[in-house]
């Protein structure tokens, strides 16, 4: 019998002296590798520094992170929502961030305390079918979503990070109870859930929707794939609460031993040829002043004015919501 | 000794989802158990497991019947195309649904077939049949295989038609197999996250990963793990109960004569069509659809970064697959030559790390690796390990059918020619298991290839295995450029097994 265990113990004990350990920085990030592997290759060649990224799902990561506690190898966790952020932080795990850093950005850009910074910004547009939507008269507010005209036509992702980011943001501008009031109103109305943004896009090219809330880059990954897709996107009127930019930040582990690169690596992501690389290639909103939108799809000057005031701190706010969504049962 | 490392391996994860579960305040408890969700979730759940065992079984049992004890040309090329859906993982097959039907899908584009968007139960239901069902058509492929002729020759004469033979002889003796196969196939779709959260269906298992993702909260979580472990455990102990004092070996002396093939005549056509059938929805269609997205693509993928990720799936998915079948062996041996409360306990427990929802499942890992062997922590050894506990079950049906079928006589026959205990086994019994073993092995290759939350969580940092780069490139919807990844997945797995299987008739 143990003869026959040999092999496997003997295969399993060369793998572990194969591993090796030798990073300058761990980054954990729920940001996939398809958009950001670029920008930490970059990274690497112009710093001389190896980087070893963890991969994974914010969620699944901030969760991990909490699991880990201090022992955790992360020296950043760089997160593809704002809500992943918060709960990080509210966990005491994140570590303040020199003014340096802060300074980079607008002060809507960084939360409260300072302990993480945007890199990009993310809009919340309505994606459509132009063949079954009379362009000429979209809704204006999203609160029109609820009229028996849109009933059954529109898609959402209840469960989706970026979705309850907005949601919060909404109990923010127009108050819980309309907020409250708006969900169930949607459910009524017969709106289809959807696991993520991306499903929606395609419901609504699929002709499973008419209409769907989603993030503005997703979009933008269909056509670019193929020119003809089917889908359009529009905002709300200027200030209505469907109007949401919602972020994707990055913050110092409290546990990190190398903070020095781990700040050098932040400043790299704020930089204006890496913004610049976001807005061209990823498809989001810069958040330093002064990023041309060159040749990109989007253009960082049609937001200005858009969103109704709100502090990007409020978005942490997120248990009240997912009651919320509980008690909809939609969560 | 490998029993204990099985109970230690499996039961790290029960209690540390008992310490999350009761981290809760005793209001709370009242709250999280008492939901009218938790008893729509448990219908679901029920429901969609009952359906897919069903529809497995429907496709299972003709396919292994055709197999192996049909005249049908090509057998072995047929039981390779019936493994292969294995080698599709789930969540490109609900992709590969979703995006190939409804009135902008991809069978729109080329054929021009607009049907409405399969989705909800019926989605959920028809992509976890198309890749499910190996498990149960090789589990029962390896009992008809075994069966032993002269027991139904025998009916025949003392006045069995053949639909009595095959009704009170053939079928009875198929169900360790079959039992093997189907728990396989429900433990899969109780756990299966994948499929269900993009067919919009919500099972324990969606519900749990939402918990996760969307609320940050490991409590409910733990406690939607443990309503699932009990309905698991649930199932376990039907299984048991129904597999209670049962003798399936040969008793005669001599060794058995292979079976002759029945004749198909006519009914040949519909068996090919049936099988061709069956090949087009798990397999053509998929592999097409994957195809068809990698030539939309804008920009390719390096082939280097393709190679070092086909590595990294190998080097972490093979010793897996090596353990799990040097482990499944002595379990099953224990708990078929020598049933007792203990070896039968302890096989179950390998189930039960089965259907511990693989986040949960890391998560633990994360937890008591960071205490008691920090060092392991994030390195390949302790993700082998991971997959390993996970993987346990699937490889110990196989060896367990095999084993039910392999006279005790012969070994004994060899101890008293005077081999050693070992020496005995090794001699007489284990050549007999090598079809089972091999069924093994390929099982849990194919599931640790697949696998995501577990490698997310414990791989080492920079790890990047095939199933990472697609799940990276779909969620950002970029289809095209998670093709090469789906591809390489894919043919990999499937030429693997294939050489597998193809040793198994030598």
């Amino acid at each position: 019998m143990y003869r026959f265990l040999a092999l496997p113990v003997a295969l399993l004990l060369i793998l572990t002296a194969c591993d090796t350990g030798s990073e300058d920085l761990v980054i954990y990030s729920g940001r996939g590798q398809a958009l950001v592997g670029t920008i930490i290759d970059q990274f690497e060649e112009e710093t001389g520094l190896s980087v070893g990224v963890r991969y994974g799902d914010t969620a699944q990561l901030a969760v991990a992170l909490a699991e880990e506690g201090d022992r955790t190898r992360a020296d950043l966790f760089w997160a593809q929502d704002a809500g992943a952020l918060g709960s990080v932080h509210a966990a005491g795990m994140l570590a303040e961030l020199p003014d340096s850093i802060l300074q980079q950005v607008d002060a809507a850009y960084a939360n409260e305390a300072g302990t993480w910074v945007a890199t990009s910004g993310r809009a919340r547009t309505l994606v459509y079918a132009p063949s079954r939507v009379d362009t000429t008269d979209l809704p204006q507010s999203i609160f029109d979503l609820t009229d028996p005209a849109y009933e059954g036509r529109v898609g959402w992702a209840p469960t989706n990070g970026s979705f309850q980011s907005h949601l919060t943001a909404m109990r923010r501008v127009v108050g819980d109870d309309s907020t409250r009031a708006w969900i169930r109103a949607m459910k009524d109305a017969g709106a289809k859930t959807y696991p993520r943004n991306s499903a929606i896009v395609q419901a609504v090219a699929n002709g499973d929707v008419d209409f769907g809330l989603a993030n503005h880059y997703y979009l933008y990954n269909f056509t670019s794939e193929d020119p003809n897709f089917p889908g359009a996107q529009t905002f709300f009127a200027p200030g209505d609460a469907g109007n949401l930019v919602n972020v994707a930040g990055v913050g110092v582990m409290r546990t990190s031993e190398r903070v020095d690169a781990a700040h050098k690596f932040i400043s790299f992501l704020l930089s204006p040829e890496i913004q610049r690389y976001i807005v061209e290639e990823i498809f989001e909103y810069p958040v330093v002043a002064g990023v041309e939108a060159g040749t990109a799809a989007i253009d960082p000057e049609e937001l200005e004015g858009l969103q109704p005031a709100l502090d990007l701190d409020d978005l942490r706010d997120l248990e009240e919501t997912l009651s919320m969504l509980r008690d909809e049962g939609l969560l | 000794m490998p029993g204990a490392l099985v109970v230690l391996g499996v039961l790290v994860p029960l209690v540390y989802l008992f310490i999350r579960a009761f981290s809760a305040e005793p209001s709370e408890l009242v709250d999280i158990l008492w939901r009218w969700r938790n008893l729509e979730l448990l219908y679901n759940t029920v429901l969609l497991t009952a359906g897919v065992v069903l529809a497995t079984s429907a496709i299972a049992f003709p396919l292994a019947w055709l197999t192996t004890r049909s005249d049908l040309k090509g057998k072995r090329l047929v039981t390779l195309l019936g493994v292969l859906p294995l080698a599709v993982p789930g969540y490109v097959m609900a992709y590969v649904l979703l995006a190939s039907t409804g009135s902008y899908g991809t069978l729109e584009h080329l054929f021009g077939i607009d049907i409405a968007r399969i989705s909800g139960f019926w989605g959920s239901l028809i992509a976890l049949t198309l890749y499910t069902f190996p498990y149960l058509f090789l589990n029962l492929r390896s009992a008809m295989a075994g069966l032993d002729p002269g027991l139904e020759e025998s009916a025949r004469s003392l006045g069995y038609n053949a639909r009595q033979t095959f009704l009170r002889v053939v079928l009875p003796q198929l169900r360790p197999g079959f039992y093997a196969g189907a728990l396989l196939v429900g433990l899969h779709v109780i756990g299966d996250f994948g499929v269900v959260s993009l067919m919009r269906f919500e099972t324990f298992s969606y519900a749990l990963y939402l918990q996760y993702a969307s609320a940050f909260d490991r409590i409910y979580a733990a406690w939607l793990a443990l309503m699932l472990l009990a309905l698991t455990a649930g199932l376990l102990l039907m299984e048991a109960r129904l597999l209670r004092n049962v003798v399936f070996h040969r008793t005669g002396s001599g060794t058995q004569r292979t079976n002759v093939p029945a004749r198909l005549g006519a009914w040949r056509y519909a068996a090919y069509a049936f099988v061709a059938l069956l090949l087009l929805a798990s397999v053509v269609i998929p592999v097409t659809t994957v195809g068809y997205w990698m030539s939309q693509a804008v920009d390719m993928q390096p082939w280097g970064r393709l190679g070092e990720a086909l590595w990294a799936s190998v080097s972490a998915s093979g010793p897996a697959a090596l353990l799990c079948a040097t482990l499944a062996l002595p379990l099953a041996y224990l708990s078929v030559r020598h049933p007792s409360t203990t070896s039968r306990g302890l096989e179950r427990v390998a189930y039960l790390g089965y259907a511990t929802p693989p986040l949960a499942f890391a998560l633990a890992i994360v937890f008591f690796s960071l205490q008691a062997a920090s060092l392991l922590y994030q390195s390949l050894v302790l993700l082998i390990i991971a997959y390993t506990f996970h993987f346990l079950a699937e490889a110990i049906g196989p060896v367990r059918s095999a084993l039910y079928q392999a006279p005790p006589r012969v070994e004994e026959a060899a101890r008293v020619l005077g081999r050693s205990p070992l020496g005995a086994f090794f001699s007489a019994t284990f050549p007999l298991l090598r079809r089972g073993l091999l069924v093994s092995v390929a099982f849990v290759f194919l599931s640790a290839m697949k696998e995501l939350p577990i490698t997310f969580l414990l791989s080492p940092i920079g790890f990047e295995t095939l199933a990472l780069g697609v799940w990276s490139f779909t969620n950002e919807a970029l289809f095209g450029a998670a093709a090469p990844y789906a591809l390489t997945l894919i043919i990999f797995s499937a030429a693997f097994v294939g050489l597998l299987l193809l040793r198994e008739d030598r």
